[in-house]
């Protein structure tokens, strides 16, 4: 039974669907800028978790520590880049 | 109709760019007729363009390596000649602008990358005990990407003008408004093609190293060049996505009049310069780890012992890795921005140096106590050693952003980046071609010749690099295609001249060293004529097409793993031959690849139909791809004893 309704995944789309339904009522919706994108960042940093672990498996293999670790790795780049750039180009200029 | 050719022109001709429109004309058209007249099309395309063994798309990568070695070598002795005496007009300033362009963008991108990717090819798999890498196919596609935009590049200064804005390609000179020739756009869009390539090696190899490992090898029992593949590829798939992003928007801004890296209108121009050094820096690391991961070989092998600090050699590759991404502010320190940040990329910097630094004190002790042989590739690191430490002192120097005010754009940093990038990128992959020759091709190089191509080498390299240092701190700018006989600059640009010419004479002498050794040496050397460690070793020469017979198993070994199997006796190869699954050739790769060449060179020139119809093309294959079933074949078990049987024979092997 459980093979036919896998009813991870299932929660999982249906999570994902609210994560956009939430991330589209900023547009829709009278708020502020802020507000907004924080909305915006916390939604879609949750989604990226859910597509990761439900639909990509992140953490179902033997070598889940390779994942993760490229996972963080990356995180921790993406970071460091994106607050270079803002400084360089926009804080300190 | 003469409009439409018109436009294929080369808006700023000279003699010499018409010499080499027909010399390649009649060198294509020698070329086709010689492979027809031997009737070599078939094999050609059976055993080399749908190849998908890793060893023989290495060589391929080497080819194309070697060809744009000598491409990027002409150009280079060019601006040295036009430099050597002052008001000298041997090139004029759009000429100096397109060759300075060409060649950096020719040694990075098609000299060096393709070099290092010979090495992940033809290496990684066999120090792993893998019979090919995690992704076959990809690997082959991967080279033809790569190869098509090479091509693409290199056709541009015969068809509509060479790229003119240095092979940084800043904005806004690189924009409409100041570079009206196609040449740009020849950058952008060959640069993509190519770089996604690089990216799909990226992966491929990770994948491979992570999931195809031989039984018993854990990851720090990896040998020490696959341990530099491995970070290298993972700062190639970190880094190189955002050089795809950046060209994206500079090909938006060219073609479709998009304000990205515009001064006005919202755009940021200094954004491309930001972002192609957030790629370029950690390029910089894709180039000099593997590099790294040759002379960690060559030197344990020549000092006839394992590696001093085998865990600090590792560990210090990967905070070079981070660090690689934390220092990029470094490449424009004098753009405006605050002294804060330039203080915090100074410091990142500096500090890069820390790691680096222990490898060099690793090599140093495993040399110390070793039984040191002198042999080409170890002359090559002993002349490595010395020179690229000079070379990262005066990086040292140029990091301190005060005193870059300085030194910046100046010779002195042209001096900098080639004194770590030929001793270091350089003698590391002739060093690393001069020790797998033999296992690759069956006889080795002569060693008189090698060490004294090594000798030539680097004393062109001094002579050409080291006046430079001292005309750049007395000013002398960086991609000036002349200057006045008042500054005192003459005797030493002389200098720099006569030692491009040394350096070439030692190029030439590795060519004569090949055909020299191809004529004359000894072809029953064995599987391993240097008394090597590695498991790369283990094999026969020639490297049967599945690599190993049997799966080696390194659970009693260590890194070394051939070297234990030679001095303690581990047994390296358990169990008997069974039936071997090998991936099948495929031709689509290469269909694929030539539909982004067109394409390609469609949006070159704006003629978006053409494109459309290669995208469509682009597609169709991917989706031709999708729907295809291939499992591979397998080699029975008795052609495979056949196969170790003859070998037996010939004698030598393991």
């Amino acid at each position: 039974m459980a093979k036919f309704f896998p009813i991870g995944q299932i929660m999982g789309f249906v999570f994902s669907l609210i994560l956009t339904v939430i991330a589209m009522l900023v547009y829709f919706t009278d708020m502020s800028f802020t507000t907004g994108m924080i909305i915006l960042l916390v939604t879609a940093f949750i989604q990226a978790g859910l597509q990761f672990m439900v639909f990509m498996h992140a953490g179902e293999t033997e070598d889940k520590w390779a994942i993760y670790s490229n996972i963080i790795y990356g995180i921790g780049l993406i970071v460091l880049t994106i607050l270079g750039t803002l400084l360089i180009l926009i804080w300190d200029m | 109709m003469s409009e439409f050719f018109a436009q294929f022109a080369v808006p700023h001709p000279s003699t010499l760019i018409y010499i080499a429109m027909a010399s390649i004309v009649l060198g294509s058209i020698a070329l086709v007729a010689v492979v027809t007249y031997f009737k070599l099309w078939g094999y050609l395309w059976r055993e080399w363009i749908t190849t998908v063994d890793h060893k023989k798309i290495g060589i391929m990568y080497l080819i194309v390596a070697l060809v744009m070695l000598f491409r990027g070598g002409v150009d280079a002795v060019m601006m040295r000649l036009q430099l050597a005496v002052p008001e000298n007009s041997f090139l004029d300033a759009q000429h100096y602008n397109e060759v300075f362009t060409t060649h950096g963008v020719v040694m990075i991108l098609f000299m060096a990358m393709p070099f290092i990717t010979f090495f992940f090819n033809y290496l990684v798999p066999l120090q792993i005990g893998a019979r090919d890498v995690a992704f076959p196919r990809l690997n082959n596609l991967a080279f033809w990407l790569f190869f098509m935009g090479m091509g693409l590049f290199n056709i541009s200064f015969i068809i509509g003008g060479s790229p003119d804005s240095g092979w940084t390609s800043y904005f806004p000179l690189a924009g409409n408004e100041f570079s009206t020739s196609v040449g740009t756009n020849y950058y952008m869009l060959s640069l993509q093609i190519a770089g996604l390539g690089t990216l799909l090696t990226g992966i491929n190899f990770i994948t491979t190293i992570f999931k195809m490992r031989a039984p018993g090898m854990t990851l720090f029992k990896m040998p020490m060049f696959t341990w530099s593949a491995l970070i290298a590829n993972l700062i190639i798939v970190f880094a190189f996505p955002v050089l795809t992003v950046a060209l994206a928007m500079g090909t938006m801004d060219r073609l479709f009049d998009t304000k990205f890296f515009a001064i006005g209108d919202g755009g940021m121009d200094m954004l491309w310069a930001n972002l192609f050094w957030v790629w370029g820096h950690p390029e910089v690391y894709i180039l000099i780890l593997p590099a790294f991961g040759i002379f960690s070989e060559v030197i344990s092998t020549f000092s006839r012992r394992n590696l001093y600090g085998y865990n600090s050699m590792v560990w210090s590759m990967i905070v070079i890795s981070v660090f690689s991404f934390a220092v990029w502010t470094h490449h424009f320190f004098t753009m405006g921005q605050g002294a804060f940040t330039n203080s915090i990329f100074s410091i990142t910097t500096m500090a890069i140096a820390i790691p680096t630094g222990v490898k060099i004190f690793n090599w140093l002790f495993t040399m110390y106590k070793g039984k040191i042989e002198m042999t080409t590739p170890m002359l090559y690191a002993m002349h490595f050693i010395p020179l690229f430490t000079l070379g990262g002192v005066t990086g040292v120097m140029l990091a301190m952003s005060a005193a870059d005010y300085q030194y910046h754009n100046t010779m002195f940093l042209v001096a900098h980046f080639h004194n770590v990038i030929i001793p270091g990128v350089v003698y590391a992959m002739l060093a690393g071609l001069t020790f797998y020759w033999p296992k690759m091709f069956g006889f080795m190089l002569n060693e008189r010749i090698g060490k004294a191509t090594v000798w030539v080498m680097s004393t062109g390299f001094v002579l050409a690099f080291i006046p430079m240092y001292i005309t750049g701190l007395d000013g002398q700018a960086r991609r000036m295609y002349t200057y006045s006989e008042s500054t005192g600059f003459s005797m030493l640009n002389m200098l720099s001249f006569v030692g491009a010419g040394i350096m070439s004479v030692s190029f030439l002498m590795l060519v004569w060293n090949i055909w020299y050794s191809f004529k004359n040496s000894p072809r029953d050397i064995g599987s391993d004529p240097w008394d090597a460690r590695g498991l790369e070793w283990a094999t026969h020469t020639p490297i049967p097409h599945y690599n190993f017979a049997i799966t080696p198993d390194v659970t009693d070994s260590t890194s070394e793993a051939f070297w234990d199997s030679k001095k303690n006796g581990t047994k390296l190869f358990k169990g008997e031959i069974k039936d071997i699954h090998m991936p099948n050739n495929s031709g689509q790769t290469f269909i694929l690849s030539v539909f982004f060449f067109i394409g390609g060179f469609a949006l070159v020139f704006s003629m978006f139909t053409l494109a459309i119809i290669s995208l469509i093309g682009i597609l169709a294959c991917m989706g031709y791809r999708s729907m295809e079933d291939d499992h591979g074949y397998h080699i029975h078990k008795h052609e495979v004893e056949e196969t170790e049987k003859s070998y037996d024979k010939k004698g030598g092997a393991k």
